[in-house]
């Protein structure tokens, strides 16, 4: 019996029809509400008290009224001192060009890897995923021990010469955001179709470059940038790979190092990492797709 | 790619086999993830003059000081990983089930996505600023209470507050893998549990703590590994006078302090032994979970 | 005897009202169906029964014991969900036997409780399989069996078939049904599906908006509904706009020819209201054998559709001309020597007298124009 008729009836009936909604009933809990404010407020407190101590501690830095020559407290002397110093804007830019160009060389790898691999070699997928976990697997530091071991003698001598220490270090990072890439990537594209989008761009007459450049990354878009934001935040913070391979240069081993020497410039220096990291992080939940879970692991512990 | 014919092209005997198509991406692996390991396994197995031997890894058991920084990081690890992982459950528990407004889930994911990664060196710093000497809360405790954090044996600078550090990152870690499991919680299964005559507790004790344990077990073995493979953190709190496995090897790198290069690739392989095993465990117990939560 | 009675039960959420003005005596034994679109509280209705919901006034007794605030764990009363909602870490056998775990009954006793389960439900050898190894009408036989281990004394199900695929579902239909009438435990059944209902209930309760429109027998709603939304709800139905010529003795103008109607209804000459009439009481003339009685109303129509339906050949028709034409759905039973007009070419159709019920702006469907809904049918 077909109920064609009744339906379109049927839809004509409900257009007066208020859907009655039948929401979740608030459930008995184990946990009383008063215990879950108790534990939230504890969460709190564990992460906003050590910020707190920090923006505290930079304005601690006295500094003296060029009138009255009195000291003023608090002040943002620790800050002024901070952008005065021309290793602080250094080190930025330098960790901000390494981030950058890793985030480059890591999408010319991953984004064709993980096409080609979801479009023509599945089979090859398992050995992918596996080099691609393999940071969670390896920490930092025996990463950067290895490649100072192999890379400081003959026949590859790269650690002697000040650029080739600059390309190892991108080296190491590229291999530091393949999890968070290739996760992003691969998600993008398992969200996009592949196989149909290319179809239909093969048989429009596009070739390979075209599809890859014109197509591909257009539509993974949000999962490129979610994975350059994750990839940009850890490599601004890194202190291990950073130190072993260029000393002092990068952001990392600056704050390091600022830490030893100065008293309240490195709480200042402190906060700004924070921000760079919360900013990131911000765009990354903007994006909505952050990538969130098992790839949250390896970072600039 | 360019190296591939053009789609639509009738197949040509010199068209190149598709796996052409990653191996740049697997040089690139070789070059600075395989090979450095390589040579770090390689080197754990043989003696300065080349030879193979064994005696590397025996010798890790028998170095105290190898040993004291494996206790000791094995000690950091399990206790940061077991305590993060308990309160990010009750953490996340708490904001998806306990009642709280709903504005306060998405401010603690967030939250958890940036302290979760924010860590190292500014982290140290942090908590030197304060738990350390004049810290805030050092001073809040001695001005309010007339508490002496020194006199009471506790230092920012030692495991204690090495763990302490590392639960700013481990505990928010939790909150990020665990929230999605809790979400899987059906409440079709509670009201089936109710409705079979079971009881609040026998609800947790038999249907919702099995289904999670799987995802909390696994985690707090990840959350376990995280924290064994931090260096820069502990470098920075401690300078290096807590001996702890990352740290030795950082300072085997700069000065060779095991006097001894080929010791020092085989405890960096013990390292790599148990990362991988947590890894690996963690792996297996996280996919059975989302087998059971997509059922 | 009335074993699950609910009196004067209404729900709000808010200020919305799920479900008012319910009433229902069960028989022990019976299966009563819920019917009705989705949101008109036959689920809410059902979630009360089972204590997940408590009535915001009214009373639920089971078996001569008031229930209505008990919470759902003390009721004895076994559900089956539209999700199945097996336990994803138990085996077959484990979820099974949960109800009696709880109940710390021996295990030599779960043991042998299952064991006859698993066999009612035809699945003996999956006992030790999980869940995620079996298909969506196996889990939802193993959640029956579930819900029947604890000897329940009322049997709910929340449109416990409407997840599957349609042939696994009419087979677990009967097996319901099948298994229902060997236990002889009363059931309550949710669906929106009126197939469903028709052929498993002994009572059907419409619901509609929260309330209940109509309580009787599968025979009585489908022939005899009370209300323009039963008569659309249930069945397949033409609603065909008319005029009245005169109410008393049920004269009406359909597409300006005469027609008489059997069932009473009010209305001034010229008014507009709509007939409603069942596809398969019209028979087209010259078709199939005519069984046509003398007082059948006969009007003159137009071939515009012919589809056939497996079993039925359906023919569209359009009566009169212009504002005043209405189309018409006629089904006959197929058969290979069926005598099929082309479209275009015109036919008559018959139809008795007492299969039409007139719908009039304030009889019939409660809240909307008649006409209205009629005219969106065209």
């Amino acid at each position: 019996m077909s109920t064609g008729t009744t339906d379109r009836l049927g839809m004509a009936l409900n257009v007066a029809t208020v859907a009655a909604s039948e929401p979740e009933r608030r459930r008995r809990r184990p946990l009383s509400t008063a215990g879950a404010w108790l534990i939230f407020i504890i969460g709190f407190l564990y992460f906003f008290v050590p910020l707190f101590a920090t923006f505290e501690f930079s304005l601690r830095a006295a500094k003296r009224d060029p009138v009255t020559d009195e000291l003023i407290k608090p002040s943002l002397a620790a800050y002024e001192n901070t952008f005065a110093d021309p290793a602080f804007w250094s080190s930025l830019a330098y960790s901000f060009t390494v981030g950058l160009i890793t985030i480059a060389v890591s999408l010319l790898l991953i984004v064709p890897t993980a096409y080609w691999v979801r479009l023509r070699v599945p089979r090859l997928r398992p050995a992918v995923e596996f080099v691609t976990l393999m940071p969670f697997v390896i920490p930092p530091v025996i990463l950067v021990f290895g490649i100072i071991r192999i890379y400081s003698g003959p026949p590859l001598a790269l650690t002697n010469t000040p650029n080739g220490s600059d390309i190892l270090l991108v080296g190491a990072y590229v291999v530091l955001s393949f999890p968070y890439m290739y996760r992003a990537v691969d998600t993008g594209l398992a969200a996009m179709d592949v196989r149909s989008l290319t179809e239909a761009a093969q048989s429009m007459g596009a070739g390979w470059p075209r599809i890859i450049w014109q197509v591909i990354f257009p539509n993974l878009r949000a999962a490129i940038l979610s994975g350059a934001f994750l990839t940009l935040a850890i490599v601004i913070g890194e202190y291990t790979i950073a130190t072993f391979l260029v000393g002092t240069k990068p952001f990392g081993p600056y704050l390091s190092l600022l830490g030893q020497n100065k008293a309240y410039e490195p709480a200042a220096v402190s906060l700004i990492s924070f921000g760079i990291t919360w900013a990131a992080m911000g765009m990354l939940a903007l994006l909505g797709r952050g990538t969130r879970g098992r790839v949250q692991v390896a970072g600039a512990r | 790619m360019t190296t591939l014919e053009a789609p639509g092209t009738r197949p040509a005997p010199r068209r190149l086999p598709a796996w052409v198509g990653v191996i740049p991406f697997f040089l690139f692996a070789i070059a600075f993830l395989f090979l450095p390991i390589a040579f770090l396994v390689i080197g754990s197995f043989q003696t300065i003059q080349g030879e193979f031997t064994l005696q590397n890894y025996a010798s890790l058991t028998d170095n105290s000081y190898i040993q004291t920084a494996y206790v000791n990081s094995i000690q950091i690890s399990a206790i940061t990983a077991i305590l993060g992982g308990l309160f990010g459950f009750l953490l996340a528990y708490a904001v998806i089930l306990g009642g709280l407004p709903g504005f306060l889930r998405d401010a603690l994911m967030t939250f958890s996505g940036v302290a979760s990664n924010f860590a190292g060196v500014p982290l140290a710093l942090a908590f030197v600023f304060t738990l350390g000497n004049v810290g805030l809360v050092t001073m809040w405790l001695e001005d309010i209470f007339g508490f002496q954090l020194q006199e009471s044996g506790f230092t920012i600078y030692s495991i204690a507050g090495l763990a302490i550090v590392y639960m700013y990152f481990q505990f928010p870690l939790m909150v990020l893998i665990i929230a999605p499991a809790i979400d899987g919680l059906r409440r079709d299964w509670r009201e089936a549990a109710e409705n079979m005559g079971a009881s609040g507790f026998q609800y947790w004790r038999y249907v919702a703590l099995p289904i999670l344990m799987p995802s909390i077990l696994g985690t707090t073995i990840l959350l376990f590994g995280n924290a064994f493979g931090a260096q820069a953190t502990a470098f920075q709190l401690t300078g290096g006078t807590i001996p702890i496995a990352p740290v030795v090897i950082g300072a085997q790198i700069r000065g060779d302090v095991l006097r001894d290069p080929n010791l020092g690739y085989a405890m960096a392989m013990g390292m790599v032994a148990i990362m991988g095993v947590s890894i690996t465990i963690y792996t297996v117990l996280q996919r059975r979970s989302e087998r059971w939560l997509r059922s | 005897m009335t074993f699950l009675e609910l009196k004067h039960v209404r729900k709000d959420f808010g200020a919305v009202v799920a479900v008012q003005d319910f009433d229902l005596d069960a028989e022990t034994g019976e299966f009563v169906s819920f019917l009705g679109p989705s949101g008109c509280g036959k689920t809410t209705t059902l979630r009360m029964i089972a204590g997940f919901e408590t009535p915001t006034a009214g009373a639920i007794h089971i078996d001569g014991r008031d229930v209505t605030t008990m919470p759902p764990n003390k009721r004895n009363v076994g559900m089956v969900f539209q999700s199945y909602a097996l336990f994803p870490n138990m085996t077959v056998a484990e979820n099974i036997g949960f109800g009696l775990k709880v109940r710390h009954r021996p295990g030599g006793e779960i043991k042998r409780r299952v064991g006859e389960l698993l066999d009612l439900i035809h699945l003996p050898d999956r006992g030790d399989r999980y869940p995620y190894q079996l298909s969506g009408g196996q889990q939802q036989r193993v959640a029956l069996a579930r819900a029947l281990a604890i000897e329940p004394s009322v049997l709910l199900l929340d449109e416990p078939l409407s997840a599957l695929d349609a042939k696994i579902r009419v087979a677990l239909r009967h097996e319901i049904r099948q298994i229902q009438r060997q236990l002889g435990i009363t059931t309550v059944y949710v669906t929106h599906d009126q197939e469903e209902a028709l052929e498993l209930s002994d009572r059907i309760v419409v619901m509609s908006e929260g309330r209940i429109e109509q309580v009787g027998s599968p025979f009585e709603i489908y022939n005899f509904p009370k209300t323009g939304f039963v008569a659309s709800f249930v069945g397949t139905l033409n609603a065909i706009p008319a005029r009245i010529e005169d109410a008393a003795s049920g004269q009406l103008l359909l597409g300006g020819q005469h027609i008489r109607s059997a069932s009473p209804f009010e209305g001034a000459r010229g008014d507009a209201v709509a007939v409603a009439l069942r596809p398969e009481m019209i028979s087209l003339e010259g078709i199939e054998a005519s069984t046509a009685d003398s007082g059948d109303n006969r009007v003159r129509a137009t071939i515009e559709e012919v589809s056939f339906l497996g079993a039925v050949v359906r023919f569209k028709v359009r009566v009169g001309e212009g504002d005043e034409s209405a189309r018409i759905d006629v089904d006959t039973f197929n058969n290979p020597n069926l005598a099929v007009p082309s479209t275009g070419s015109p036919a008559t159709i018959t139809f008795p007298p007492d299969a039409c019920l007139v719908l009039g702006r304030d009889t019939g469907i409660r809240g909307v124009d008649a006409l209205a809904a009629a005219e969106a049918m065209l």
